[in-house]
């Protein structure tokens, strides 16, 4: 068990890595045999997640490292070098915590696509994307080196625009996948230039050697400015979010909620430049505020824009954009205070941090309702939908539990995170706190109205009756997964959050030391 | 001849040219050549990084002390990179061929059902 702990990282990366390409191999046996490798598959990597969350929550979030091609795995630094330059996995809490995610959202996926690929052609490239595109997000989650987290970057790019873009036959998902894969690759790009000018400096591609050695020079603040643009776009943060609903609107349902899931990677990425790599050498206080004002800007297009929406699929995508805000709104604050670390900063992080785990369970939940929405009615247009609660009474009472707890209704997990974010920047600014509400209040005016138009109304014929099994199952998870944390918010903060917010807060020390030795 | 920071000079050119080309230009497969620009761009600069006048090739099981050698990192930075630059343009192009089979056209005017 333990030697299966400590290998954890580096086979979160390669089991789906190596399934991926073997999907279509057995995809040759038979359908039968495709999905019980596909679910067997999902199921390891849930576990490897599961234990590695274990064994870093058990130390209460301190990095451990993965190193590939020493004499052993916990050895960075050749004898005698000072410079690492191996490569190197380096795992702490907040890492953990996004491993967690996403293999909570890959796993009720996989399970929700059985049944959905049932009736359609294209899952045998569908299960092989998939799994491609969960190994580069746990790549960027776990690897501890610049340059590695370019390269799975832009596997999950690559795989993700395969997603989208694979039923060649749909006309939108050519068009989406032309403008999203153009974009990531741009955003892709930024990166790797400020990942060149960081080497031509400092002669070292490690996060942990960076971070130690950086100066906040002129070129320095050029190369961040270079991440923040190129992660940013990449989380879909406004204005820089027009490939977001198209995305998560045209890709197929069960895949909508995992792209959310490469997003927060994306947002984890950025995260992880801001506090650890760069850390104090530049002013916080400036970056926090531009941080903010991406997030109250995300927030506000992004519910204004669902508001307006008649498709189904990109009224939650725009939900999904506006919550990247609350995430960004968070750490901004967070950031901002981050010199003087006074209490309230610490709670922005917890409900950032937190909120990014919800915001996955309740827009996971939406997006598989809607694929189960749109299965039965055969459109994704609003205003021809109506009375699917008179034949699908589970559904719409999951879809309700999802959409409350995405405007942040308190029994449901989206309150705990947003009330965290709301308390803590109420006292940077009120002004924030004010917008981040009144936000929440319109998106839960958006998704009574898409209820209502849904759901209610009078009985229509030839409608397909509850939904199978296979599509219940992972809602039911899902929706189990809002509602403890809802009902047990500070469990999960105790246990998981706050770990992960303390690795981005105080962890720098820690993380660099670890690898340099000292510290 | 010292060619001094002419390259750098040479790999800000294109990424500029490259997103001027991104953000200017109506065909798709244009946009592509944009993108293609900054990649290659950013390919010189990394390759440049590494450079060292009159230095020789960095294999070596033991290497001579007064010798003069260029970085090999930038070097397999820039190989990673123009493999991945591969997948990305040829996945761009093959989005742009069913465009036009769909739409009949590769103009980014008339491609918009998906706005707002």
């Amino acid at each position: 068990m333990t030697a299966l702990t400590n290998h954890a990282p580096v086979l979160l990366i390669a089991i789906p890595l190596l399934g991926a390409f073997g999907v279509p191999l057995i995809g040759k046996l038979g359908r039968t045999a495709r999905n019980t490798f596909v679910g067997l598959l999902a199921l390891i990597t849930a576990a490897f997640a599961g234990l590695l969350a274990a064994s870093v929550f058990g130390q209460a979030g301190a990095p451990s490292l993965y190193v590939l091609g020493g004499q052993g795995f916990g050895i960075p630094l050749p004898s005698g070098s000072t410079v690492p330059i191996r490569i190197i996995l380096e795992v702490d809490g907040m890492g953990a915590f996004m491993a967690l995610i996403t293999a909570l959202i890959t796993l009720t996926g996989a399970f929700f696509s059985f049944s959905y690929w049932k009736e359609r052609s294209g899952g045998t490239l569908f299960y092989s994307l998939l799994m491609l595109l969960t190994a580069g997000i746990f790549g960027m989650e776990l690897t501890g080196d610049m340059f590695n987290f370019f390269v799975f970057l832009e596997v999950t790019s690559i795989a993700a625009c395969g997603l989208i873009g694979f039923r060649v036959w749909l006309k939108n998902s050519q068009e989406a996948g032309f403008k999203v894969m153009a974009l990531y690759t741009l955003s892709g790009l930024f990166v790797l230039l400020a990942v060149g000018l960081l080497y031509g400096q400092y002669g070292g591609l490690n996060i942990a050697y960076l971070a130690g050695a950086l100066t906040g020079s002129t070129i320095d603040i050029v190369a961040l400015g270079l991440l923040l643009t190129g992660l940013a776009l990449k989380a879909g943060a406004v204005p820089m979010h027009m490939w977001a609903p198209d995305a998560y609107g045209e890709a197929p349902a069960p895949m909508s909620a995992v792209l959310v899931a490469n997003s927060q990677a994306s947002l984890y990425g950025l995260f992880r430049v801001l506090f650890t790599l760069f850390g104090l050498t530049v002013s916080v206080a400036a970056l926090g505020w531009i941080l903010i004002v991406l997030a109250l800007m995300t927030i506000f297009v992004g519910v204004t824009m669902a508001l307006i929406q008649n498709d189904i699929k990109r009224l939650i995508a725009y939900g999904a954009v506006s919550q990247i805000g609350y995430m960004l709104l968070g750490v901004g604050v967070g950031l901002a205070v981050s010199a003087a670390k006074p209490d309230y900063g610490f709670v922005a992080m917890q409900g950032g941090i937190f909120h990014m785990i919800n915001d996955a369970a309740c827009i996971g939940l939406l997006f598989l309702a809607s694929g189960v929405i749109v299965r039965a009615t055969g459109t994704r247009d609003l205003n021809k939908m109506g009375g699917l609660a008179h034949s699908m009474k589970w559904t719409s009472v999951l879809f309700i539990i999802g959409a409350f707890a995405l405007a942040g209704v308190p029994p449901f997990n989206g309150f705990a995170s947003k009330f965290l974010i709301y308390e803590a920047s109420f006292k940077l600014s009120p002004f924030l706190a004010v917008v981040a509400v009144l936000s929440s209040i319109l998106l839960l005016a958006v998704f009574v109205k898409v209820f209502q138009a849904a759901f209610l109304g009078a009985r229509q014929e030839g409608l397909t009756s509850e939904v199978p099994m296979g599509m219940m199952v992972p809602m039911v998870a899902l929706a189990l997964v809002v509602i403890a944390f809802g009902l047990f918010p500070g469990f999960f903060v105790d246990k998981i959050v706050t770990p992960a917010a303390n690795a981005l807060w105080y962890g720098r020390d820690a993380y660099i030391g670890l690898v340099l030795g000292g510290g | 001849m010292n060619i001094g920071n002419l390259p750098f000079v040479a790999a800000a050119l294109l990424v500029v040219f490259g997103i001027y080309t991104f953000l200017f230009k109506r065909n798709l497969i244009k946009l592509v050549i944009g993108v293609s620009l900054v990649e290659t761009g950013v390919n010189l600069f990394l390759v440049t990084l590494g450079y060292r006048t009159a230095g020789i090739a960095p294999i070596y099981t033991f290497a001579p002390e007064a010798e003069r050698m260029v970085l090999p990192t930038p070097q397999a930075l820039t190989l990673t990179s123009i493999v991945i630059g591969l997948a990305t343009t040829a996945l761009l192009l093959s989005f742009a061929v069913f465009i036009h089979r769909h739409y009949g056209t590769l103009d980014v005017r008339k491609v918009k059902e998906l706005r707002g």
